[in-house]
């Protein structure tokens, strides 16, 4: 490995610490992580997230076609992710929370919160 | 052009039906002669030999600007000059949805100036894409709902054929497919109440009333409770959009069968990880346009497709 592609690496990983303080600061003030669910293929990955409570997780768009993130408890439903669009959710109570597309409902996925 | 329905040329085999899933960019001429309806791709120069002809589009996602087609509006342009330049003029359109990729003003504005240019009435149902505004449908409801009853479902009549315009993009659940719900479903169980077994019918909605593939939600959750409301009809005819190609199945007195997008093409089912738009090089798209004719006939279960490409 040169020196040059250490260097990439490096800075590649600083621009990602840049990118999920700020995500950090705008979705959830307090010290809480913050993980990205992607959706991609018109699936969520990781399909099954387990986070601790408090963290934020937040759902990218990567498809030509938007989605949504509904969950199937009714208790939050994101609008229409447009493709790079991103919606996020601070997760509080442990537990389970399954959600999926409101366009396209064979696309689910669930989320375990461990206190 | 040739019907071919005899038995030398079987309705769908798989080489014609890949050809027909190959295929984008235009809409459907729906001729009804003698209370059996009879589809061809617009571009065809055939006029309606008898009866009324009206006209399917579907899908035509304006304001989806991605590498499957980066205007979407020019491609719904031309298959309304497609339109234009029939030599009889169909009784009106029907576009069972996806009009707008956002459901944005826009978009819907703009898809409102192409389609107007036809100067036809056109009866639309919604598709998933036209219901996400911030409203959750509020704004496909102020322009197209008038008249109609719950999401925007509706029937009306023409020339003693009775038009069912249902809509199953609203309220899914999780892990299914299209849904039309208790509420629409009694509707149409008082709608079709009364009405003689010989009246010819034709139901429109976005989704599939059939399971076409149902890893990729393409059909509709409660469909056989709507099948068995129009069991009892004679000539049942079932128009889709939603999966962007062309298939169809008839099922005892029932004719299914999806239209082409105007704005790009999907995958068949098994052919790819994820419905998703299908690139094609650039300028094949309009090379993939073509004319089909689908024919049916009363008391022949077989329909027959002859398939021809405009270009290329």
């Amino acid at each position: 490995m040169t020196i040059d592609n250490i260097r990439g690496v490096r800075r590649r990983d600083v621009m990602m610490c840049l990118a999920l303080g700020f995500a950090v600061v705008v979705a959830a003030p307090a010290k809480a992580d913050t993980v990205i669910v992607k959706i991609d293929n018109f699936t969520f990955a990781p399909a099954v997230l387990t986070v601790k409570s408090g963290t934020t997780v937040k759902f990218e768009n990567h498809d030509d076609i938007p989605h949504s993130v509904v969950d199937a408890a009714g208790k939050f439903r994101s609008k229409a992710l447009d493709t790079d669009d991103s919606f996020s959710l601070t997760v509080a109570v442990a537990g389970e929370i399954n959600y999926f597309c409101g366009l396209h409902p064979h696309m689910k996925g669930k989320i375990v919160v461990t206190p | 052009m040739a019907h071919h329905d005899d038995d030398t040329h079987p309705g769908i085999d798989r080489r014609h039906a890949l050809e027909c899933m190959l295929w984008a960019g235009t809409g459907v001429l729906w001729t009804l002669s003698a209370g059996v309806p009879v589809s061809r791709l617009i571009g065809s120069a055939e006029a309606a030999e008898s009866g009324f002809s009206f006209l399917q589009i579907s899908d035509s996602h304006v304001g989806f600007d991605k590498a499957a087609n980066p205007d979407a509006r020019a491609t719904l342009v031309a298959a309304i000059d497609k339109v234009n330049a029939m030599p009889v003029k169909p009784a009106f359109m029907i576009h069972t949805g996806d009009i707008t990729h956002l459901s944005k003003p826009r978009e819907f504005d703009d898809a409102a100036q192409a389609i107007g240019q036809a100067r036809l009435d056109v009866h639309y149902v919604p598709g998933e894409h036209d219901i996400i505004d911030e409203d959750n449908g509020k704004a496909y409801l102020e322009r197209y709902g008038k008249g109609t009853k719950g999401a925007g479902w509706y029937s009306f009549d023409q020339a003693g054929v009775h038009f069912i315009g249902l809509v199953n993009v609203v309220d899914l659940k999780a892990g299914g497919m299209g849904n039309l719900g208790d509420a629409q479903l009694a509707w149409l169980a008082d709608d079709l109440r009364g009405k003689s077994a010989s009246t010819p019918i034709v139901v429109f909605a976005h989704i599939p009333l059939w399971t076409v593939a149902e890893e990729w939600g393409w059909g509709t959750q409660d469909s056989a409770r709507a099948l068995a409301l129009l069991a009892r009809f004679g000539s049942v005819t079932v128009l889709n959009g939603h999966i962007h190609q062309l298939m169809q199945k008839v099922e005892g007195h029932v004719t299914f069968h999806t239209a082409r997008s105007t704005a790009f093409p999907q995958p068949a089912p098994g052919t790819a990880p994820s419905p998703g738009p299908k690139v094609v090089p650039a300028g094949e798209l309009r090379k993939l346009l073509g004319v089909t004719d689908v024919v049916y006939r009363a008391g022949q279960e077989k329909l027959a497709i002859t398939d021809t490409a405009l270009a290329g």
